[in-house]
């Protein structure tokens, strides 16, 4: 390891989740709030990806939530599919006659369907029955959307602000889709009651340590991932690319696969990402997708300082839990005789103010207290 | 009743001014106990007085306000504020009311149809008119035809032919009255003409206007068609799942049915065969099978026949129709065109200040929409203080653009001013400004919808015909987008200031050499961008509501209409907000109740045209091109 920063930052990661698991085992915190620490693990791990593409890539992509998105959709059509057969093959039970596969199959789409007014399965849920396949398509969904989309818009040299625009309007179309009734996902319902595993029967304290542990490996494996990427020669490809496109081309390098490969690769990245995230977080809907969530995710990079891994981490963590912090009510308000300043509506104000000072005082952002110069 | 007719006849027809009173005396007997078989004679009698009072006696005989007075018996009719004699003047005392049934109330009213379709005064004529085609009725026919024979109205001319279709018994008039309408298409010639060819459906049916005759399999499904044997008694039911199961359970011994262990019964087919079993041991009936369902099937004939048995009164319906519906079809193209338009013009509003900060100075303002908003906002304070909507628009459109352009000045000054060297950081930075607006405005404002109410002039719509129409303020949008691209060529064409902007845009270096200021001029090209948004901004919030996520909604839609049509370019704006208008409705129209998808589509097709096209529509070649 080149980088000692790597070893650090794994230590930090092992001795916060030892730290997390041992008070939650004693009761010190409460389960949700471990799951909002698990949770705010995957928020660090997608913003290492973004951090991939921009920080080093130079690719402002406004649409690394969708892929984050898609993920915990795929994971969570097995996790709902799988939950409501236990349900229907519980209450078929108790009927004189053994339930037909056609019985249960009607039963779990009446009762996953009945509130978009259906109840067939659509074909999009085809390898919902199997979690292998389903994980499966949480890489392969995401991956294949990046591939695709990325071919069509580095092919015709797409860059810039126009790129940002593009993907941005990728994630809303796909939000969009998706808030229909008949895109075979609820509409604007979403999947909800993914926080219960199917065939796990240990409580909410257990599974919420569980996942914390899961995303913490996600986030170190990604961590390793990441900077071996960037600390080799390919790393030096990608900054030569963000820094001059085109005199990278001019060496002869193919800039365009390149460029389509980090895109694909942190698609994969945040996927993974959101399929970890949803299950803590309970609940996903389209909302998710629209484009101020991947804005704040160029937002939480920004402040924690592009072009540094731990500083993606450090932004994510510090913005995102600070945002539940002050949204939640639990910030003191400030009275100013005349006014209080109520931190619920506020914080967007404050949080939009530092993000103008840290662009325009201190792009390198938070990561740049820590360490030397680029 | 003929003699009694006759007798009164004679006795009203020397005086034909006789008075409607003296009428009323006459028949006192027949009108204090009225009687459907004796009431009409009187009110012949009535029609025939001549009295200008006669209408409003039976308005008030069928109202059941026609009363006599208690003392000296004279007829007087009962209002809410007291009595009044016949000709309508005050007058007092007590009066007991007449209260003729129901049968007699239904002659009396379609008497006073008559009266009322006779009447010289035309919008008196129109009232009734309109009354009778909202509630059309086989009884108003012929008192229509009696007033069509005295005054050649051509709006009674219209209903009489209309209730012809729909109530004449002679299927030639019929026939001659749907001709006769020509190439109308309005509303109510569809909505008389689309219940002739109401069918229902029928198993063997004898003679009839048969519609079509239908083939189970292709028409219908096997299993409706079935049904429909089974409801008509010609056919036994069929055995159905839940039957079957039910069955099943009926005849479980000892955990097996027929032998069967209950517990294999997990599959359809499994269940089939243990039903089977049951059937060879005679304890269930047997059901039908596929076979006598065949037979039952191409035994019988299924068709759809209309209710109205005249086959030449459907065929000239159906061929009407036929003709009303392309021709309709052609005006809901024309509608649609319409709706495309505004819907552009919208868009070219929203972007036009885009195209200024966007498309000529190259700055990401992810604020853009919050300047609509602010607009939209400045309109709706206005209209708190001034009350005159017509007044408060016409000062909050100049007020919009001072707000915009000073908010627009100050942004690029502390802001935008350092980072033009670094677009991607511009971005970002004019996110934050916008996240900060938005909770500004939400602080302020609070997060329910404000109205900001359009001028009284400003409602209503222009409408062609039943179909083409186009709200007003849809139309103010439009002449609001044509003017603001004159201004826009105006300032950039014909100003010192617009030569100044294109100089600093092409070469900046270059126009400080030649003594422009370089940031004045960028400052004073995004503050009239800005401004423009803002006056965009009161024109969006006529029709839409007015929340803190006004700009939002048309952000990405805003960047994709200057990106596709060519940045740099004002007519590339105008095609590009052409472009997108037109697609998002003409793919509504494919799938009318799905505007989610519309738009879907319509970002997948920007997304893939600009992989063909990553200039826009209109590409800035040489030069001009910049990068």
């Amino acid at each position: 390891m080149r980088h000692p920063s790597v070893l650090i930052f794994l230590s930090c990661l092992a001795l916060f989740t030892v730290a997390v698991t041992v008070m939650a085992q004693a009761g010190m915190v409460s389960t949700s709030f471990v799951k909002t620490l698990g949770m705010t693990l995957c928020l660090c791990l997608v913003a290492l990806a973004m951090d991939l593409i921009w920080g080093y890539a130079g690719i402002l992509s406004l649409g690394h939530f969708a892929f984050f998105g898609l993920g915990g959709y795929m994971i969570g059509m097995w996790l709902m599919y799988a939950r409501t057969e236990g349900i229907v093959v519980q209450s078929l039970a108790g009927s004189p006659l053994p339930a037909t596969p056609e019985e249960i199959r009607q039963g779990i789409g009446t009762q996953i369907f009945g509130v978009v007014g259906g109840s067939d399965i659509p074909w999009v849920w085809s390898f919902a029955h199997s979690l292998p396949l389903q994980l499966l398509l949480v890489v392969l969904v995401p991956g294949l959307l990046a591939l695709v989309f990325g071919w069509l818009a580095f092919r015709s040299r797409v860059t810039g602000v126009y790129l940002s625009i593009l993907t941005q309007a990728m994630t809303l179309a796909l939000a969009l889709y998706l808030f229909q009734n008949d895109s075979g996902l609820r509409g604007n319902n979403g999947l909800s009651g993914l926080q219960n595993i199917p065939g796990v029967t240990a409580g909410q304290d257990r599974v919420s340590v569980w996942l914390l542990w899961a995303s913490a490996l996600a986030l170190g494996l990604g961590y390793i991932l990441c900077s071996i990427m960037v600390s080799g020669k390919f790393g030096s490809v990608i900054r030569a690319i963000r820094d001059d496109e085109q005199r990278v081309r001019f060496l002869g390098y193919p800039v365009e696969g390149y460029k389509l490969f980090v895109f694909t690769l942190t698609a994969i990245i945040a996927a993974i990402a959101g399929a970890l995230y949803y299950p803590q977080a309970g609940i996903i809907n389209p909302t998710e997708l629209m484009p101020i969530a991947s804005i704040y995710l160029a937002v939480w990079v920004a402040i924690g300082g592009r072009g540094r891994l731990y500083g993606a981490v450090i932004g994510a963590a510090v913005v995102s839990l600070l945002s539940s912090w002050f949204t939640g009510g639990r910030a003191p308000s400030i009275p100013l005789g005349f006014y209080t300043i109520n931190w619920v509506d506020w914080w967007q104000v404050l949080l939009g103010l530092t993000f103008v000072l840290v662009t325009l005082l201190a792009p390198g952002g938070i990561g740049a207290l820590f360490g030397r110069g680029r | 009743m003929r003699l009694l007719l006759s007798l009164l006849l004679l006795l009203a027809s020397p005086v034909c001014a006789q008075q409607a009173a003296a009428v009323l005396e006459q028949n006192r007997a027949l009108i204090e106990k009225p009687s459907r078989q004796t009431i009409g004679p009187v009110i012949d009698a009535l029609a025939a007085s001549g009295d200008p009072a006669a209408a409003r006696i039976l308005a008030a005989f069928e109202a059941r306000n026609l009363g006599v007075r208690e003392g000296d018996g004279a007829f007087v009719i009962v209002t809410q504020d007291g009595l009044t004699d016949l000709a309508g003047q005050p007058t007092d005392g007590e009066a007991s009311v007449i209260r003729p049934n129901s049968g007699v109330r239904g002659v009396i009213a379609a008497a006073l149809v008559r009266f009322q379709l006779a009447d010289p005064d035309p919008e008196r004529r129109m009232d009734v008119v309109a009354a009778i085609a909202r509630n059309p009725d086989a009884s108003h026919l012929e008192p229509l035809r009696a007033a069509l024979a005295q005054t050649a109205d051509p709006h009674l001319a219209r209903l009489e032919r209309l209730l012809t279709i729909r109530f004449d018994t002679d299927g030639e008039a019929r026939v001659a009255a749907i001709e006769g309408f020509g190439s109308d298409m309005s509303l109510d010639l569809r909505a008389a003409l689309n219940p002739l060819l109401a069918t229902r459906r029928e198993v063997n049916p004898e003679g009839g206007n048969i519609a079509r005759e239908l083939t189970p399999g292709s028409d219908l499904s096997r299993d409706e068609a079935y049904d429909l044997l089974v409801a008509k008694g010609i056919a036994p039911a069929r055995l159905t799942r839940e039957g079957a199961q039910a069955a099943l359970v009926a005849n479980i011994k000892d955990g097996q049915v027929a032998g069967i262990p209950v517990a294999s019964l997990d599959t359809r087919d499994a269940r089939d065969a243990a039903y089977g079993a049951l059937e060879a041991a005679g304890t269930v009936p047997p059901a039908a099978t596929e076979a006598e369902v065949d037979a039952a099937l191409d035994a019988a004939r299924i068709a759809d026949v209309y209710q109205e048995p005249d086959a030449a009164v459907t065929d000239a319906a159906r061929a009407a129709l036929n003709g009303i519906s392309t021709k309709v079809g052609a005006m809901q193209f024309a509608d649609l065109t319409l709706d495309a338009l505004s819907l552009a013009s919208i868009y070219f509003l929203a972007a036009i200040g885009l195209a200024i900060t966007f498309g000529v100075m190259r700055v990401i303002n992810m604020a853009h929409g919050e300047f609509i908003m602010m607009g939209a906002y400045t309109g709706y304070a206005v209209q708190q203080v001034v009350t005159d909507y017509t007044l408060s628009i016409l000062i909050a459109l100049p007020l919009a653009f001072a707000v915009t352009f000073a908010a627009g000045v100050v942004m690029e000054r502390l802001v935008i001013r350092h980072l033009y060297k670094r677009p991607l950081e511009t971005l970002l930075a004019t996110f934050g400004i916008s996240i900060m607006l938005q909770q500004l405005a939400k602080n302020i404002f609070g997060t329910q919808a404000r109205p900001l109410t359009a001028p009284g002039w400003l409602n209503g719509a222009l409408s062609f015909n039943d179909i083409v129409s186009i709200s007003y303020i849809r139309v103010a949008i439009f002449v609001l987008a044509l003017l603001f691209l004159g201004i826009y060529l105006w300032i950039m064409r014909r100003t010192r200031l617009g030569l100044e902007v294109r100089a600093v845009q092409q070469n900046p270096s270059m126009a400080a050499s030649m003594g422009i200021s370089p940031g004045r001029i960028n400052m004073l090209a995004f503050g009239l961008g800005s401004g423009i948004a803002g006056i965009a901004g009161v024109a969006i919030g006529l029709f839409a509501q007015v929340t803190s996520e006004l700009g939002s909604q048309y952000i990405v839609q805003s960047f994709m209409t200057v990106v596709v049509g060519g940045v740099g370019n004002i007519w590339g704006t105008l095609a590009g907000a052409a472009m997108i208008g037109f697609l998002q409705k003409g793919i509504e129209w494919f799938n009318p109740s799905n505007t989610l998808a519309a738009q879907t589509y319509m970002i997948l097709f920007i997304i893939i045209f600009i992989q063909f096209r990553p200039r826009g529509i209109i590409a800035l070649k040489g030069r001009a091109a910049g990068d």
